[in-house]
């Protein structure tokens, strides 16, 4: 029998169902059998086990795209609500393949790094066996369909993140994975809480069964008004942004990031590429979960609209303080606070139905790619120079050619030039918003023409004439950076950016086990008139005008208004630093969950 | 007029107290051991309301406790207990490297006498 006869019952039989419990068991039976290994096994292992769970995830999507319905495994054979149920929908599918190759990127890139010889045994241990530990976390995110289990699988994912970001050591990214980890523990508080509530409620923690029960409610409320239904209903709503209050800070959700910038500005690029790229998208996945699977109708409440005011919030916020950031990584590190503000914006607009959940998901691909690329890059910029401080990094274009421009791709697509992933993210939320919510469509664009701003300055530092010699200014002697090294980030770079030249049938794989979503469709609409000249130029002929004004204003001298500008952004700055206060960020969580029970009750 | 309240109902309103008093301490502690402690209170209140939730019988739907609540109570300490564990550590390691704070308190103590010792992985360069 050949191959494909012998795989052919799970791929497009009856058995596909059985390829998700080896997703989730896979990488959790690695990470058991990593420490026998050792340090040098660990590696070896890791990157076999993720090189087999890309297969294992391709060969999930193509069964799930054969059965086009959702797949179900009920482990054990126990059916909810006692029994776990795991289930692999297009959502899913998708970002099980997005963390599969993501991750098999950045550990291919990161094989060197983390080797006994660079790091040591404890670190390269410690590593491989995190990498590991962030993929269980997030496969099981994934497939989960139980609140409990979902609480944790995503409490898998934060214990082996916040590791990731005190590698090094140092008394700095202790601190920073400390804060990290408290501010995570008081999220997942809140979020069990509320799934304890829930269970209180209707007897049952599956997604599914709970959101059939509230469904019924809600039918209900019309013919028959019981009061004790809609109490009911209401506590449901109640513990849903008990929930949601937990994950956002989980997400760093703009004014809540006081963690963020720290933890990826100070862990190891590949760590940082991981963690800005895949780990808070795994919170981001739940709230999509909850608002669009667990809640009926999202449309009848005003929770929406303050979601996708804080992530308006975020988008102009973020890309600001990116603008003014001194070091590249805390640059990469605030624009991700930036790119998951157009996550949010899902949450207003996706009661029109279809194409602001295809751009949200789109926006979770494009930005995965193109962060981590980000990431691994200004490694890069690090390992040449010993720093990224950008005022001392004068020319570095001149040493490094090749990151320059591959960083310029990256960037690219973060700004959403067609035809990247960020040009269709923001044409479809822009359908999606319609033509009287102009708002939404002016966030989007300043959020672009802002992101072109710090690209600009980037490329403005790298071709100003180096400083004279001054310590850090000229690459290390002996620094390893070769050429081989851009082959990664330059795989992803592209990636992000020629995202929207894929087959618009491919999208169809998004809309499997969701009503009223015609992905395919919507993108092949967008990308037909994409590349045309007129919508070509109308959105870069902008984006180049605010780059020329960048570079010029960091070429020209030391005018008045100059001063000016950067007056007000130290004002900025001070505010953006209140906000990162242990209270502060501790009461606008109260707040923010304040809000969303004001926002969900009539 | 009497005030009745359940067992169910005390042990609630008494996780609730937990919960509130931990996010007070959580939020406004003076020390990052302080604000640990505060979270592990939350987690107790949370328990405690799950053990409520249990007493009013949600799967079972008898007289008797439901079952699953207990369940998912102690994998839920597991976990409070894993992330207790961790940040400890990392405050124990923060502690090691700053010497001029920690010289009086009793987690430099620990890192003094333990820390240099704690090697899971033997020998290894860190």
């Amino acid at each position: 029998m050949s191959l494909p006869e012998v795989l052919a019952p799970w791929l497009d039989g009856p058995r596909a169902a059985e390829l998700l419990f080896p997703l989730l068991a896979l990488p959790v039976l690695a990470l058991l059998l990593a420490p026998l290994l050792g340090a040098r096994g660990a590696r070896l292992l890791t990157l076999a086990t993720l090189l087999l769970g890309l297969g294992l995830a391709l060969a999930a999507a193509a069964a799930l795209t054969a059965a086009d319905a959702p797949l179900v495994y009920a482990l054990g054979g126990w059916a909810a609500p006692l029994g776990v149920v795991l289930q692999l929908d297009g959502p899913a599918a998708l970002m099980l393949l997005l963390t599969a190759f993501v991750l098999s990127a950045v550990g291919l890139h990161a094989a060197r790094d983390f080797g006994v010889a660079a790091v040591g045994r404890r670190a390269t241990l410690a590593f491989w066996m995190l990498l590991l530990g962030v993929w269980a976390g997030l496969n099981g995110l994934f497939l989960g369909r139980d609140l409990f289990n979902l609480y944790v699988a995503i409490e898998v994912l934060t214990f082996s993140a916040v590791p990731l970001v005190c590698l090094k050591g140092g008394a700095g990214q202790l601190t920073a994975a400390f804060r990290y980890l408290l501010f995570a523990l008081l999220g997942s508080a809140l979020y069990l809480l509320g799934a304890g509530l829930m269970l209180g409620l209707h007897g049952t923690l599956d997604i599914g069964q709970i959101a059939e029960r509230l469904g019924g409610l809600m039918m209900a409320e019309g013919v028959d008004p019981a009061a004790a239904d809609e109490s009911v209903r209401m506590a449901s709503l109640v513990a849903v942004a008990l929930m949601s209050t937990g994950l956002l800070a989980k997400t760093a959700l703009m004014p809540l990031h006081l963690w963020l910038p720290p933890a990826h500005g100070g862990a190891p690029a590949p760590a940082s590429a991981v963690l800005s790229a895949l780990v808070v998208k795994g919170s981001f996945f739940l709230l999509f979960r909850l608002w669009l699977d667990l809640v009926p109708d999202l449309r009848a409440l005003d929770v929406g609209l303050l979601l996708g005011v804080l992530g308006a919030f975020a988008i102009l916020l973020g890309n600001a303080m990116a603008l003014m950031q001194e070091r590249l990584k805390l640059l990469v590190a605030y624009s991700t606070l930036a790119q998951l503000g157009y996550l949010f914006l899902l949450f207003p607009l996706a009661g029109a139905g279809g194409p602001a959940v295809t751009a949200a998901l789109v926006q979770v691909v494009s930005h995965a790619l193109a962060k981590a690329a980000l990431f691994l890059l200004a490694g890069r910029v690090l390992a040449a120079f010993g720093h990224d401080r950008l005022p001392r990094l004068d020319g570095f274009g001149r040493a490094l050619p090749g990151t320059l421009l591959v960083l310029l791709l990256a960037g690219l697509a973060l700004v959403g030039l067609p035809p990247s992933g960020g040009y269709l993210v923001k044409t479809l939320y822009g359908q999606a918003a319609g033509a009287d919510a102009w708002w939404w469509r002016l966030v989007l664009d300043l959020g672009g023409l802002l992101s072109a701003a710090y690209l600009a300055r980037i490329l403005a530092v790298a071709l100003r004439p180096p400083a004279p010699a001054a310590p850090g200014t000229t690459p290390k002697a002996g620094s390893r950076v070769g050429t081989l090294g851009l082959l990664v980030p330059g795989l992803l770079a592209l990636g992000a950016l020629l995202l929207g030249l894929l087959p618009p049938s491919l999208f169809a794989l998004l809309d499997i086990g969701r009503a009223d979503m015609g992905s395919a469709t919507a993108v092949a609409e967008v990308m037909r008139t994409a590349l045309t000249p007129a919508v070509f130029w109308s959105s870069t002929g902008p984006v180049l005008v605010v780059a020329l004004a960048v570079m010029l204003f960091h070429i020209g001298g030391d005018s008045a208004w100059q001063r000016g500008i950067g007056a007000a952004g130290r004002e900025l700055a001070g505010i953006e630093g209140d906000l990162r206060e242990w209270r502060v960020a501790g009461a606008l969580l109260l707040m923010i969950f304040l809000a969303q029970v004001l926002a969900v009750l009539p | 007029m009497t005030l009745s309240v359940t067992e169910a109902q005390l042990y609630g309103l008494c996780g609730a107290g937990l919960i509130g008093i931990g996010l007070y301490g959580a939020i406004l502690g003076p020390s990052a051991l302080r604000r640990l402690l505060a979270f592990n209170l939350i987690s107790s209140g949370v328990f405690i309301v799950f053990g409520a939730i249990a007493r009013r019988g949600g799967l079972a739907g008898g007289a008797a406790s439901d079952p699953v609540p207990q369940a998912l109570v102690i994998t839920g300490l597991v976990v409070a207990f894993a992330a207790t564990a961790l940040a400890v550590a990392l405050l124990i390691r923060l502690a090691a490297l700053q010497p001029k704070t920690a010289r009086s308190s009793p987690l430099a103590e620990l890192a003094k006498r333990r820390y240099d010792a704690f090697d899971p992985w033997g020998g290894g360069k860190a």
